[in-house]
């Protein structure tokens, strides 16, 4: 159902982030004009205007790099070629993406790319779904006439072990590595740092030698601080970084938008198929939980979309001392819903209702308590995320009028100050946490009020300014002293509060 | 007796301790009062080791100078076989323009009393009375550009940082100085500590800047030491501390060590590898100016440039601004070297053409050979014929005769070079040296080698392929290096044909 009740979205790639800008410009690319937000990308830009500059090293999850050299174009009044990726528009600026001066370097790259990658693409397991092999087309690469002597792919050189080659690492239960194909658009390290910000892995070596490496030598993905997020992989445009589902079972031909119920976070996912052959999970670039990003849960861990455990067909048994009995929808419905109604004629209305589980979406939960109010006639319903969720709700419907979050996911990128109290983001919800990180390395403030030293206290590029590893059951105690001090102290922003909160 | 020995790291590699020690042990032996001074060194690197003793009528020297020279020129100083005469009026020196290098090899390096003696701290004291614009405009005025080698307007640079908003702005100085054949950044600062110190203290006034730091490379150990002590000796004095001389803002610094990285003296890369990240090229923009150092506003001049500062404050906008031809303005420290009879340190105006630096200062090659090419401005210098030697040495003159004045090193090549070998060395260096970012500098490098020995074996195929190569490397790399590598290669294909083609029908 979910499917048809999401707006089609493009997915894209513009190539580089958006611009939050409000003040707008326009340029000229290719004879189009373009308006965009100040701060754009020309490569961006171009999109926005439906024209796809070539590149490789840039996607728009993560800042422009500007290394694969592909996207060079002509600016009017500008010297040289400038990369579109990493030059923003400006006001009347004439961008031409297609001159025949920029062709012959993209060209030129492409062969420098090709004289270094292994001619298997027809049994790669990236066949049809790689930006190399797209890249090599866009730019009408026909030859490569350099006779290359050092290579990463040749396993051997005239009889000789190649020193440069390094075997695949299938260390990893979900995905490998295979450096013969890698072409170091360092995308893998970025989306590593900027999207999961675990900062696993670097490249090692320079020039040439320039390889992506899961940390120090001798590590591999496995002994690696990797937590198979897995936004590596999806950076990837090559087969270097494959999902073993891919490479097992083929390219996906079709896809599916669904929520992942691991956790409350509820991020978005297409989920990738062959038929009904789940081939790959990935995370959808326009879900507003997870803007394009999972963990290894949702990504990697839907073993139960075909384990043998699972229902497919709806069972019911009269006695419980009973064995279940497969039988139609049909059958199913109207026995359930005789028994439900002969309890409710035989104790009343009030003797049936409904819970649901945390594992489920909002829809679901709308769905049952609207049937218990609506079918049932009673107000019996209830979730089981009230557990852990009461307390919180309870104060949330004081303070704010409402039990729920009074902000969405997205707000964590304007926020300055963060205080986590009783939560472990890392562990409990980690693609909320890796956008928590994300913004604490920009620089916002974070506070921890926890027993516990948990990973936000102090990990890769983030430190806590303040851990307060309170006494396990004086929560309330530390909120009720600092609300006290708020108020006694007059620190309290009475025509904020009086604006926002109910105030009496 | 006063006596002049450098502690310039190219005379002790030529033996100035050794003549040191003996030196001291004769005099007493001698019971003579002697003083040696360790100075920078005067920039005549074939008379290394210098010595230098003061009489009524001037600093007479005597050079190259070996420890069994010292009885005997203690004995008759004016009629040794090694006496030069006063240095000051050798050929060398009395035809240099010497503004930037005025006291290198002069004054005692780390006194800052003869500093001051010398026109030291007066273009400081000058710029304190100043107000930050009209700094900037000082040095707009002065004509001065980069000299680490893009020539970028120094004025423009500075108006940059000093207009853009920040909590925090900074004053790097570029001394990873990595071109072959070039010694002018190590000179000065072993030579001249302070002059570095004042001009990037008179940066800090310019633009706003509370803090800076020398980006020195690993390999020069004697300037990282003087460059040290120098800094330590001007905060004792007041010239660096919370208030400059106590009358000005604040202003400290740093002295930072490379770990060898010859794409490091590329200004992204030495911002990367100063703030303890991998010395990898950034994309610009964001420029350094507006976003440098920890994302701040920040100053990355060339050592020259920021110690060429003093003197303009010292002498004026104008006068420095007299010196030069065309938009070279000033003056340039030439560094001459390879296989040359003298080579060393000359600072002159813009303006001289290539022969007369190669023929007359240089004396032509130390083999005594026809000179066969001359690279100019480093190891991505384009190589010049000598039908090119009456190109004047400007930023301008260069470029437009397909070449660039760099850091201006100065390399003379004799007719037994091999061009085809100079073309193929040039891409090991961008291999050995290339940061791995961009595509045409990382692979380009090495298919670069492997092509230039295709035509090597004869494969006159390999000949275009090699020109598309270049094309792509000067239009696609990020940064200079893979950007200029294309320019010895090329000019060694163009100039010098025969040596791609000889070796072809050697082959044959």
């Amino acid at each position: 159902m979910k499917d048809f009740i999401l707006p089609p979205k493009n997915d894209r790639d513009m190539g580089t982030p958006a611009s939050r800008s409000t003040t707008m410009v326009t340029l000229r690319i290719d004879g189009f004009d373009v308006t965009v937000p100040e701060g754009t990308s020309v490569m961006r830009a171009s999109a926005e205007a439906g024209i796809q500059v070539p590149k490789l090293c840039a996607t728009d999850n993560l800042e422009a790099f500007g290394s694969c050299r592909l996207c060079v174009v002509e600016i009017d009044g500008r010297r040289g070629t400038p990369a579109s990726c990493t030059t923003p528009v400006a006001d009347g600026m004439v961008v031409h993406t297609q001159s025949s001066k920029v062709r012959k370097i993209r060209k030129g790259v492409m062969e420098l790319y090709i004289s270094d990658h292994p001619l298997d693409c027809l049994t790669c397991s990236a066949n049809g779904d790689c930006e190399l092999q797209d890249m090599a087309g866009a730019v009408g690469l026909r030859d490569v006439r350099y006779e290359a002597v050092d290579t990463h792919f040749q396993s051997r050189q005239n009889g000789e072990a190649n020193p440069n080659y390094i075997p695949k690492d299938d260390s990893n239960p979900y995905f490998t590595y295979d450096p013969a194909k890698c072409i170091v658009c360092s995308r893998c390290v970025r989306a590593c740092e900027e999207v999961q910000g675990t900062f696993a892995l670097t490249i090692t070596g320079s020039g040439f030698d320039s390889r992506v490496s899961a940390g120090a030598a001798g590590d591999d993905f496995m002994t690696s601080d990797c937590v198979s997020c897995g936004a590596c992989v999806q950076a990837c445009p090559t087969a270097t970084l494959q999902e073993k589902s891919v490479i097992e079972l083929g390219t996906p031909e079709r896809s599916v938008i669904t929520t992942c119920a691991y956790c409350g976070v509820g991020c978005s996912f297409k989920a990738e198929l062959n038929g009904d052959q789940l081939v790959r999970m990935v995370p959808y670039k326009h879900g507003k939980a997870n803007r394009g990003h999972s963990c290894v849960k949702g990504r990697f861990a839907y073993g139960y979309a075909s384990h043998t455990d699972r229902i497919l067909n709806p069972m019911i048994r009269d006695r419980i001392e009973d064995p279940w009995r497969e039988v139609s929808w049909d059958e199913a419905f109207s026995f359930t819903a005789t028994r439900l109604r002969d309890i409710q004629a035989k104790h009343g209305k009030q003797a049936i209702g409904g819970i649901t589980s945390s594992r489920c979406t909002n829809e679901e939960t709308y769905l049952v308590q609207k049937m218990i109010r609506a079918v049932f006639g009673n107000n019996n319903t209830d979730t089981c995320a009230r557990v852990c969720h009461s307390p919180t709700g309870y104060g949330l419907r004081t303070t704010f009028g409402t039990s729920a979050g009074t902000q969405d996911f997205d707000s964590v990128e304007h926020t300055d100050v963060v205080i986590v109290i009783g939560a472990n983001p890392t562990d409990g919800h980690p693609v909320f946490a890796s956008r928590l990180k994300k913004r604490l390395r920009q620089g916002a403030k974070l506070i921890v009020i926890d027993p516990r030293r948990i990973d936000l206290v102090k990990s890769a590029h983030i430190k806590a300014a303040h851990h307060l590893p309170l006494r396990p059951g004086t929560n309330v105690a530390v909120l009720t002293s600092l609300a006290h001090v708020i108020v006694t102290e007059g620190l309290a922003d009475e025509d904020f509060i009086r604006t926002r909160c109910d105030w009496s | 007796m006063k006596v002049y020995l450098p502690r310039d790291a190219a005379a002790l590699a030529l033996g100035a301790n050794d003549v040191a020690e003996a030196l001291l042990s004769e005099a007493r032996a001698r019971g003579i009062d002697l003083t040696l001074v360790r100075n920078g060194s005067r920039g005549m690197i074939w008379l290394e080791p210098l010595l230098e003793i003061d009489t009524p009528e001037g600093r007479i020297g005597f050079g190259p100078v070996v420890p069994e020279d010292i009885a005997a020129i203690l004995n008759a100083p004016k009629t040794h076989l090694k006496a030069l005469g006063l240095v000051e009026a050798l050929p060398w020196m009395a035809r240099q323009t010497r503004l930037t290098f005025a006291r290198c090899g002069v004054i005692d390096p780390l006194s800052l009393e003869d500093y001051e003696a010398h026109g030291g701290l007066s273009g400081l004291r000058r710029a304190l009375a100043m107000d930050a614009a009209s700094i900037v405009v000082e040095v707009t005025q002065s004509g001065l550009r980069g000299r680490g080698g893009a020539g970028f307007p120094t004025g423009i640079k500075w108006e940059t940082v000093r207009g853009a908003t920040a909590d925090r702005k900074y004053i790097v100085c570029n001394a990873d100085e990595g071109d072959s054949g070039t010694f002018a950044d190590r000179m000065i600062m072993e030579g001249d500590p302070f002059t570095l110190i004042e001009g990037m203290i008179i940066a800090g006034l310019g633009v706003g800047a509370t803090k800076g730091f020398v980006y020195l490379r690993s390999e020069y150990p004697d300037a990282i030491a003087v460059m040290n002590e120098a800094v330590v000796i001007a905060r004792a004095a007041g010239l660096l501390g919370a208030s400059v001389l106590g009358t000005g803002p604040a202003f400290d610094m740093e002295i930072r060590v490379g770990a060898g990285a010859y794409v490091c003296g590329e200004e992204t890369s030495l911002l990367n590898s100063l703030e303890g990240k991998r010395g990898v090229v950034r994309a610009k923009p964001p420029l350094p100016a507006l976003q440098g150092f920890m994302g701040k506003p920040t100053v990355v001049n060339n050592v020259i440039s920021l110690a060429t500062v003093p003197v303009i404050f010292e002498k004026g906008a104008a006068f420095y601004r007299d010196f030069g031809l065309g938009r070279s303005r000033g003056t340039i420290p030439l560094q001459i070297a390879g296989n040359v009879a003298r080579g060393g340190l000359f600072e002159t105006a813009f303006g001289l053409s290539l022969g007369e630096i190669v023929d007359d200062i240089a004396g032509g090659t130390r083999t005594g050979r026809p000179v066969k090419a001359v690279q100019v401005g480093g190891p991505l210098g384009a190589y010049f014929p000598r039908s090119k030697f009456d190109t004047p040495f400007g930023y301008e003159e260069f470029d437009g005769q397909g070449g660039l004045i760099g850091h201006a090193g100065v390399v003379v090549f004799d007719d037994s070079a091999d061009m085809l070998s100079m073309a193929r060395f040039a891409f090991e260096f961008c291999a050995v040296e290339s940061c791995g970012k961009c595509t045409p500098c990382r692979i380009g490098a090495v298919r670069g080698v492997e092509t230039v020995d295709r035509i090597a074996r004869g494969d006159a195929d390999a000949i275009p392929l090699l020109t598309d190569l270049c094309e792509t490397m000067k239009d696609g790399s990020l940064c200079a290096l893979g950007g200029f590598t294309p320019y010895p290669v090329m000019s060694a294909l163009t100039h010098f044909p025969d040596d791609f083609a000889t070796t072809r029908k050697a082959a044959e």
